[in-house]
């Protein structure tokens, strides 16, 4: 097994490393205050090749590898996990699956757009009654003449209300459960489809989370993505992907913590001395580093693995299993390193820890990733 | 439009450390860095690139193997080519020598319009390889530009001075030398991180790639010799006078007065 990076990985890391401490750690707080879509952020992850990086050459992306990718959610997420999550929905969630399902005039409509960045994606799976029970949708699509007509409402969708282009999923046909499921390709402004609710979260709160909603949305009848009732199979191996993206996420918030709590007890003084020098809190840096590096391994190896073209499924379950813990556990330790002062907004570690949260949640919640492990384990 | 960019790699002295012991440099460990002048030189041809299409960047730096890692670098920020100037016979050159190789490889390279190069090296400080290449090239220069606009093949200028500024208009070919008052560089792209690589992007140079004479050039070709390197001793810290006006005043005075300087 190699651990070194690629020279490109290598330059990857530098790259993100010094883009987000100049151009997204700077806005950090103020984006998560103001609950503001970072848009200006956007633009220059745009400029900079990150949005669809992974995409191919051909398609206008970057041609990166999985682990450029891990590396880029990872260091983005280690000052600002909003940032984190607009690259890591925006590549896995929108630009993948129809790299991989679409047709080729999809690709060229659709894929080259999102793969320089020029337009943001999302993906609309979740609605109030198919959360972790993705499969019982209700919203409905039917073919008339040459269009699909969809109805039917989207919950908590990343990128929501910003983004241009959406895979969604409806039903086709109710009578066959998961087989009855199929995904599409919308476009903002499409007559029929607005925007809801905005929520208001704990944690990513400079990220867009809205509701979709579809009302008699009517669609060409090109913009089926996949196959008829293979919607749900394209949503899972989607999520499969998009999983390593969080993990990355999580990763890059626990690493976050862990620098700025390394930072403070090495200056904060107590009982005369720095606090850094108590055995209890060096026992407790053990743990969060120990926490930070197990997560690393798990998280690029998923990477690799996918990059490898190998079965990544279960690698990628448990990476984001390991890194969505170990983002809550670090972040929990890192205020309460940080005392009272951690709890206030002066530093940014209750930040991270209201973002470390969502991190277990979403794409699969960690009940969700144990199935996952589970069911690849024991057949 | 062809543009020639000047750059070297440098220790990132930012990050350099002294030995509290011998009080000499600590280089081990210290990363290394694309020079900082030289960054703006080539952001500011980027720029043009940017703006027009035929625009062609070649990055040209003569240093040792590892140099390679800053050209890479240049091409991932959108340079087209990069040349390293590397052979023994370069080594240990003062400024006369290394402008002496540097303009022998612009001369091979051919047809340019502008040539960049940073201020001064922050390993260092002599600012004086730019200007030189342009005296052996025989071409107008101007130095510590601050801001840059061409025209019709007419480059207009503001040349930083110590209280003020020039504005100079100069013909091409001209070699201009850059300060970081003029742009703010990029960062790499991904996509240029995943081309840097391509091939033909790279090349090295050697003493048989040039036409220059060995008696010019490195170690041997070069007029200055270091003759020993040293920490400067420390000045003792100053002391900062507290109090009310008439208070800092009445004891600047007494204190000047007790050293006869008043
Ligand atoms: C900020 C944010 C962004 C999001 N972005 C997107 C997006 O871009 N696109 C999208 O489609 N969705 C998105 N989601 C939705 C997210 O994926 C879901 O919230 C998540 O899948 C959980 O669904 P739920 O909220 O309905 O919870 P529920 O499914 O109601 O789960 C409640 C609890 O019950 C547990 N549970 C449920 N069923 C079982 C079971 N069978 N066994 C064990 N435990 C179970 C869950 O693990 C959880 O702990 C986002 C959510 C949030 C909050």
């Amino acid at each position: 097994m190699d651990f070194n990076f690629t020279k490109e990985q290598e330059m990857v890391k530098k790259m993100v490393r010094a883009f987000t401490e100049t151009e997204v750690k700077p806005l950090a707080q103020e984006v998560d205050e103001t609950e503001r879509f970072p848009i200006e952020t956007v633009e220059k992850m745009k400029k900079y090749g990150i949005l669809g990086m992974c995409m191919p050459v051909q398609y206008g992306g970057a041609g990166a590898d999985e682990l450029s990718y891990a590396i880029t959610v990872e260091e983005l997420s280690r000052y600002c996990a909003t940032t984190g999550v607009i690259a890591s929905a925006h590549n896995s969630l929108a630009c993948w699956p129809i790299y991989k399902f679409g047709t080729e005039a999809q690709k060229e409509k659709y894929l080259r757009p999102l793969a320089t960045g020029e337009k943001l994606g999302a993906f609309g799976l979740t609605e109030p009654n198919a959360g972790t029970d993705a499969a019982s949708q209700q919203s409905r699509a039917y073919l008339d003449g040459d269009e699909w007509v969809i109805n039917g409402t989207k919950i908590f969708i990343t990128n929501g209300n910003q983004a241009d282009i959406y895979v969604i999923f409806a039903m086709t046909d109710p009578s066959k459960g998961t087989r009855g499921i199929t995904a599409f390709i919308i476009e903002r402004g499409m007559k029929g489809f607005t925007y809801g609710k905005i929520e208001n979260k704990m944690g990513i709160r400079g990220s867009a989370t809205t509701e979709l909603i579809f009302d008699n949305l009517r669609i060409p009848k090109e913009n089926l993505l996949g196959e008829v009732g293979k919607g749900f199979k394209i949503a899972m191996q989607t999520l499969d992907g998009g999983r390593i993206g969080i993990a990355a996420q999580a990763l890059g918030i626990a690493q976050g913590a862990l620098d700025e709590t390394v930072k403070y007890i090495k200056q904060r003084e107590q009982f005369g001395r720095p606090i850094s020098k108590f055995q209890a809190l060096q026992f407790d840096i053990a743990d969060m580093v120990t926490e930070v590096e197990a997560a690393r391994l798990l998280v690029y190896q998923a990477a690799q693995a996918k990059a490898e073209g190998k079965n990544y499924s279960k690698l990628a379950a448990i990476a984001k299993l390991f890194a969505s813990k170990a983002a809550m556990n670090v972040t929990t330790k890192a205020v309460q390193l940080h005392g009272g002062y951690g709890y206030t907004k002066d530093y940014p570690v209750e930040r991270m820890m209201r973002d470390a949260k969502i991190t277990e949640i979403y794409e699969g919640t960690s009940e969700v990733q144990r199935m996952v492990i589970a069911a690849n384990t024991l057949g | 439009m062809n543009i020639i960019v000047c750059l070297k790699q440098v220790p990132d002295t930012t990050e350099l450390k002294i030995d509290p012991v011998t009080g000499t440099l600590i280089r081990k460990g210290v990363p290394s860095i694309i020079n900082p002048d030289d960054k703006n030189a080539l952001e500011e041809a980027l720029k043009l690139k940017d703006k027009y299409e035929d625009v062609k960047i070649t990055v040209l730096s003569m240093g040792p193997a590892q140099a390679e890692e800053a050209l890479r670098e240049a091409l991932a920020m959108g340079a087209d080519d990069t040349i390293l100037l590397s052979d023994r016979a370069f080594g240990g050159a003062d400024t006369w020598a290394t402008s002496e190789t540097l303009a022998a490889a612009i001369r091979k390279i051919g047809n340019y319009d502008i040539i960049f190069a940073g201020r001064q090296a922050i390993d260092g400080d002599t600012a004086q390889v730019g200007p030189q290449i342009a005296e052996r090239l025989n071409l107008p220069q101007v130095t510590y530009v601050q801001s840059f606009d061409i025209k019709d093949g007419k480059v207009t200028v503001k040349r930083a001075l110590e209280d003020g500024y020039e504005i100079i208009e100069v013909n091409t070919p001209v070699l201009l030398t850059t300060i970081k008052e003029l742009n703010t560089p990029r960062y790499m792209s991904v996509n240029g991180i995943f081309t840097c690589y391509g091939e033909g992007k790279y090349k090295v140079w050697g003493l048989n790639d040039i036409d220059v004479d060995v008696t010019n050039i490195g170690l041997k070709g070069s007029p200055t010799q270091v003759k020993k390197s040293f920490t400067p001793e420390q000045k003792g810290a100053g002391e900062i006078l507290k109090g009310t006006t008439k208070e800092v005043t009445t004891l600047l005075v007494s204190k000047l007065k007790e050293k006869h300087l008043i």
